[in-house]
């Protein structure tokens, strides 16, 4: 590469810089950029890692919180749960990759989610998923599901961090442009906290992992003519992951992190060595030299462009003190990763970097990191859903036949046939696994009574293309429902906002939207938002996606005895549900099945009942207070599929294979009352003696409560409607999503 | 009861055995890294699952050439009790202390699931305290046991299968998922007895696994 190559306008544009950008950048510098420099500051200032458009809205988020450790901003958010113990979460998309490369795009997801997290200083110990896929029967899908789930299992089995949650949903709006959403949990003892910063002029950085390939070099779209046609042969569009080595870079972080022997410590994700430098200097207020002849290179001849952007996986930057470097190339050279300094911390300010004898950039840091601009695009209101009419009566069929189609769907069904491909017992403390309940249940290490975690991730996209607002808020609300059945008290969030390009008004409206939905419900919940992340220019043929935010949340159980599942336990016990009665099917899969089961690609259309979010906390307190009133024998949240859905799974769920029989279906629409979501509803099970002690509690907090029906035989009675046996909800709920029954 | 768990570059339950040998058993264990030498006067060691070497080349076959191994077959030679789970059985059969080998699954699949096994004869140091029947969860894509017609032949002669899968889960020949050497101290087991040791992890079949194996060597 020519590094004197004049810098054009089209060389600007062809890195994705904005003239007004490069009008910056050449005032900062004082001159106008090197090549590599240009380089630099496209992926810096890349929607990616600069929140360009997504950054006021952001920080309209509460994020603060008497447990919060280490809010938005850093590789991962941390809260306190006490005993000197604390939670490293964060949730990262891997969406593009994963459409080109559904394997490696999905297994360098899990790598990076997880480096994020160990290089908090934190052990990862759950691993979540949320993928969004077309229809299973769309071209090339199967394709796509397959290498994705084995991308996930791939990576996550061979790190030894078990895989125990997440959702997968099938909608043709996703056919075009997958999501692969990553989540990753993780524990740290307080002290042990490290931050991704360059402190101390005269440190040394290390860099240590895999060496530097030219896979995945941001600028794919750079104007060809720059690099030769070989170069471009050899260039790989997706990183490939290593685990073995994501294994041994995992070890080795934390021995060291665990001896002391790191001031700050950062892994080079997206933007590599690039963004790993410049964040590290940008957060500590001091400057990096690098030279690039130290970076250990595994292919020939690369240029200081190829190096600086190179995607590579499995490479850690950390910043050591002088003194201790013996110790440091000590543990690295233990667990085989390598181990280079390639530079220093310095107090200029400036990323500054060498490469063959010649300064090749010269950047301040902060002007890197904080430089970017925020765009305010214009927006428009998403438009209102349309109303549809749906047929007062199941058209043409009994409530049987819709409940084990529903069972039998793809986004309902159990997803036994991909988590069984993961290994989620590894590190022996899955209480709850997957398919279990309704979020999954870890055992916490440490002396005395265990406590546990719970945790979960999810998000119905069809209610937020609906109304972004409302629909985001019940993300929220769901995913704390999910710990709440359980029996945790929910901590706090993270997520991941899905959506189409933010200068199209609408998508930018449905992202302010959302945004603001998830920060109304967290503060009704009282609960921080510690980071996450954004991910826009999801579309194909110039569609945008549905609207997709995905919350992840953890939980805390204090107690054993306050783990729920939601299986039935005993025959005779008394069956309620709780919250308002359902008032309507705008986005329900019910609708999707009656309006949309006959017309591939047809979505449904409705708008969503209005939403009380008060009433929906008060729903939550009342069950966890008698979670830990010990009044409740089991708990289920009512979601996809409705109440219909729910009892059946609570019959599925039964380890002694009780059924239910259900006397009372509250007056009204059938179809609205067995299979209406929202507003949102949570089934429960109490002793008979129990009975009256429960009604107490639940309507003292205003809280509607109907009983229902009684735990009995095996098998599903609703009222008047044909019996349902367990073995035929089993077989429905058992088929895999390319076998349903469309 | 003294234990040396071996760990490899890549083992990923190591901690797990760990744990178990230390919190539930109350044993003493010691992780011992692959380049180090065996503890001296272990009363049993374990080879843990895991992916050692990344799964490269073949399962188990990098770490079977790895330092310890050496005293790991002088440990075994001299009667030493040796259980390798998963990973640990691979590497067993790739360092020629066991015969045959693991390949993948039939389905080419992962399989992550807790499965029933019959116990074959409860006359062994690693079976003596197990029911007839347990149930522990398997966690492999390379699973399936093969071995030439007259090594299988000898092994169901000499009653080596010491655990069979109930079901045929991973198309391992005679559903074998464990088996002992001809001197009855080094036992091979695809699933995890370790996994199934806590009730609060669903299930304590693995348990009577080390059981057998303390009352082996206390006696």
């Amino acid at each position: 590469m020519n590094l004197a190559a004049a810098i054009t306008p089209d060389l600007v544009a062809g890195h994705g810089l904005r003239p007004a950008e490069f009008d910056s950048i050449v005032q900062a510098l004082g001159r106008d950029p090197t090549l590599v420099e240009l380089g630099i500051y496209s992926v810096m200032w890349s929607e990616h890692c600069a929140y360009k458009h997504s950054r006021p809205l952001l920080r309209t988020l509460p994020t603060r919180g008497e447990r919060v450790v280490v809010g938005p901003g850093e590789n991962a958010g941390v809260i306190d749960i006490g005993g000197g113990l604390c939670v490293a979460f964060k949730m990262e998309s891997h969406n593009h990759p994963s459409a080109v490369e559904p394997y490696q795009g999905a297994a360098t997801g899990v790598g990076g989610i997880l480096r994020d997290i160990f290089t908090m200083g934190a052990r990862p110990i759950a691993l979540l998923d949320n993928l969004r896929f077309g229809e299973p029967d769309a071209p090339h899908m199967r394709h796509l599901i397959e290498g994705v789930v084995e991308g996930i299992a791939g990576y996550g089995n061979c790190v030894g961090v078990p895989t125990v949650g997440g959702d997968i949903m099938f909608d043709p709006g996703h056919a075009g442009n997958i999501l692969v959403n990553v989540m990753c949990v993780g524990l740290v003892r307080t002290e042990h906290i490290r931050r991704g910063q360059a402190h101390g002029p005269g440190n040394a950085v290390l860099y240590f992992g895999s060496p530097t390939g030219r896979d995945g070099i941001h600028g794919a779209t750079f104007a060809s003519g720059e690099l030769s046609e070989e170069a471009l042969e050899r260039r790989s569009a997706v990183q490939v992951g290593d685990p073995f080595m994501g294994k041994r870079i995992l070890e080795c972080t934390l021995e060291l992190i665990e001896r002391g022997l790191v001031v700050g410590i950062q892994d080079m994700g997206a933007a590599g060595l690039t963004c790993s430098t410049c964040e590290m200097a940008g957060r500590a207020g001091t400057g990096i030299e690098i030279d690039l002849d130290r970076v250990p290179q595994r292919a020939p001849a690369m240029s200081a462009y190829e190096i600086l952007l190179s995607e590579s996986q499995e490479r850690m930057l950390a910043v050591c003190e002088q003194t201790r470097l013996a110790e440091v190339l000590e543990v690295c050279e233990r667990w085989e990763c390598g181990g280079v300094v390639i530079g220093q911390v310095t107090g200029s300010g400036r990323v500054e970097v060498h490469h063959r004898g010649e300064v090749v950039a010269s950047i301040p840091a902060n002007h890197l990191t904080h430089g970017a601009p925020v765009y305010h695009p214009p927006e428009a209101a998403p438009a209102a859903p349309e109303e549809f009419d749906l047929p007062p009566v199941l058209p043409g069929e009994d409530f049987k036949t819709a409940l084990l189609a529903l069972l039998a769907s793809p986004t309902i069904a159990s997803k036994r046939w991909a988590y069984r491909r993961y290994d989620h017992m590894v590190q022996i403390a899955t209480v709850l696994r997957p398919g279990d309940a309704d979020a999954a249940v870890l055992r916490l290490p440490g002396p005395g009574e265990p406590r546990f975690l719970a945790v979960t991730s999810g998000g119905n996209h069809r209610l937020v293309a609906r109304d972004p607002r409302a629909g985001a808020a019940l993300a929220v609300l769901e995913a704390a429902r999910n710990l709440v059945c359980t029996g945790a008290q929910p901590l706090a969030i993270t997520n991941c906002l899905n959506f189409g390009s933010p200068e199209r008004p609408e998508v930018f409206g449905q992202l302010r939207r959302a945004i603001e939905g998830i920060a109304g419900a967290c503060r009704a919940l009282d609960i921080p938002v510690t980071g996450g992340n954004v991910s826009l220019y999801n579309e194909s043929g110039g569609v945008a996606i549905p609207p997709t935010p995905i919350i992840g949340m953890v939980g805390l159980i204090e107690r054993e005895e306050h783990i729920t599942r939601p299986g039935w336990r005993e025959p005779g016990d008394v069956i309620y549900v709780l919250g308002d009665p359902a008032a309507g099917l705008g986005g329900s899969e019910l609708a999707k099945y009656l309006v949309g089961g006959d017309l591939p690609g047809v979505t449904p259309r409705g708008p969503l009942p209005p939403i009380a979010i008060d009433r929906e906390v008060a729903l939550l307190d009342a069950v966890r207070s008698a979670i830990l009133a010990g009044l409740i024998r089991s708990a289920h949240d009512v979601s996809d599929g409705g109440l219909a859905v729910t009892l059946a799974e609570c019959c599925l769920l039964s380890r002694g294979g009780h059924g239910a029989w259900i006397h009372e279906t509250p007056d009204g629409d059938l179809a609205l009352t067995l299979f209406g979501e929202l507003p949102p509803r949570v089934v429960v099970s109490v002793r008979p003696a129990d009975a009256r002690a429960f009604e107490a509690l639940i309507s003292a907090r205003g809280v509607a409560c109907a009983e229902i029906g009684l735990v009995g035989l095996p098998g599903l009675r609703c009222a008047d409607q044909a019996a349902i046996s367990h073995s035929e909800m089993q077989q429905a709920h058992e088929t895999p999503p390319w076998e349903s029954l469309r | 009861m003294r234990v040396a768990v071996i760990v490899f570059p890549g083992s990923n339950c190591d901690r797990d055995c760990l744990h178990v040998c230390r919190a539930v058993l109350g044993w003493e264990a010691i992780a011992c890294w692959h380049r180090e030498a065996l503890p001296s006067a272990v009363d049993l060691v374990i080879l843990p699952g895991g992916f050692s070497y990344g799964d490269y080349l073949r399962t188990g076959a990098l770490a079977a050439l790895s330092p310890i191994m050496g005293d790991v077959r002088r440990f075994a030679a001299g009667g030493g009790h040796v259980l390798g789970i998963c990973n640990g059985f691979q590497i067993l059969c790739e360092a020629g202390l066991l015969p045959g080998a693991l390949r993948i699954n039939r389905d080419l699949l992962f399989h992550c699931e807790e499965v029933a096994l019959h116990v074959e004869r409860r006359d062994t140091a690693f079976s003596s305290a197990c029911p007839e029947r347990i149930v522990l969860p398997i966690a492999h894509r390379e699973g399936n046991y093969v071995a030439g017609g007259e090594t299988l032949r000898r092994l169901e002669e000499e009653r080596r299968v010491v655990f069979r899968y109930e079901q045929d889960v991973n198309g391992a020949a005679n559903r074998i998922a464990g088996i002992i050497n001809e001197g009855g101290n080094v036992l091979g087991l695809m699933p995890h007895p370790e996994r199934a040791s806590e009730p609060l992890l669903g299930s304590t079949g693995g348990l009577s696994v080390f059981a057998s194996l303390a009352a082996a060597v206390a006696a």
